[in-house]
């Protein structure tokens, strides 16, 4: 497959991503949209991962760890974002508490 | 086509529709739902690349304990109103043209890169296989994966104090 097509794809999902965090108001629907834009990057890496494996075995390297690095990141980012999602959703949790609501309008204290 | 050609546009579109119906699906619920979705088709595309161990994790980390996260809060919120914000529409508008134009730029850079020639190894590899990322991951990588239980560790820790009542 060539590499050109997962990197529009991984593209696009981000996009879209990136989309939904600039029009969406809903800070839960955000924080989905970070996911998605995670998730794009990880298809990427292991796109990338792939494309490099493939190149060490034309050049005749069998035993190769080539592609290796780029997939325990895919795994590192994994856990970041578990990690991440913990703890944002506790913030998102305590500000419905404060004010009763998750629309990031209403998230302007810190201008006045 | 092959079938893998066929997969690949197969899992390219259920993705791209299914990330679009998350942010215009007016019911939180559905957006993650949508989102699941998602993240079965990337699942599937790791599998197309023969990253087993990535399409496992991917499906037990994302789609089964964030997504549920995910849906554990928006249930027990009240989240099913978008708030009154005036300028909704102009919002709307600028945020999808900038995207756009994000998305072309970037796509004109990257159209005739050098990589164009270049092509990702689908169906075949030992590369993804947990055997092989195992043995990397505590060998030359135990350094990382133990910092990563420390971090586990003090978001756990975080996320009880920022969510305790006081």
């Amino acid at each position: 497959m060539p590499i050109n097509y997962y990197l529009f794809l991984s593209l696009a999902l981000f996009t879209i991503g990136m989309v939904g965090v600039l029009t969406r108001r809903n800070a839960i629907i955000i924080f989905m949209c970070i996911e998605l834009m995670l998730n794009a990057v990880n298809l990427l890496l292991v796109a990338f991962s792939k494309m490099h494996y493939q190149a060490a075995i034309e050049a005749g390297q069998l035993a190769t760890q080539a592609g290796v690095d780029g997939q325990l990141f895919v795994f590192f980012i994994m856990v970041v974002a578990a990690a991440e999602v913990s703890v944002g959703l506790a913030i998102i949790v305590m500000m419905y508490r404060n004010v009763h609501s998750v629309d990031i309008n209403f998230l302007n204290r810190l201008k006045h | 086509m092959s079938i893998v050609q066929i997969l690949f546009w197969v899992l390219s579109v259920v993705a791209l529709f299914s990330a679009l119906m998350v942010i215009t699906s007016k019911n939180p619920v559905y957006s993650v739902l949508w989102l699941i979705v998602t993240f079965f088709a990337i699942s599937g595309h790791y599998i197309l690349l023969n990253a087993q161990f990535l399409a496992i994790v991917n499906i037990i980390v994302y789609a089964g304990a964030i997504m549920v996260l995910f849906l554990f809060v928006i249930m027990l919120m009240n989240a099913r109103q978008e708030g009154a914000s005036g300028n909704k529409r102009w919002l709307t508008l600028a945020g999808t043209v900038s995207g756009g134009i994000f998305l072309l730029v970037l796509v004109a850079a990257l159209k005739d890169s050098e990589l164009k020639s270049r092509s990702a190894m689908v169906m075949d590899g030992q590369v993804g296989l947990i055997k092989v990322l195992g043995n990397e991951l505590f060998t030359r990588y135990v350094v990382p994966f133990e910092i990563s239980s420390i971090l586990f560790l003090s978001a756990m820790v975080g996320a009880v104090v920022i969510g305790k009542k006081d």
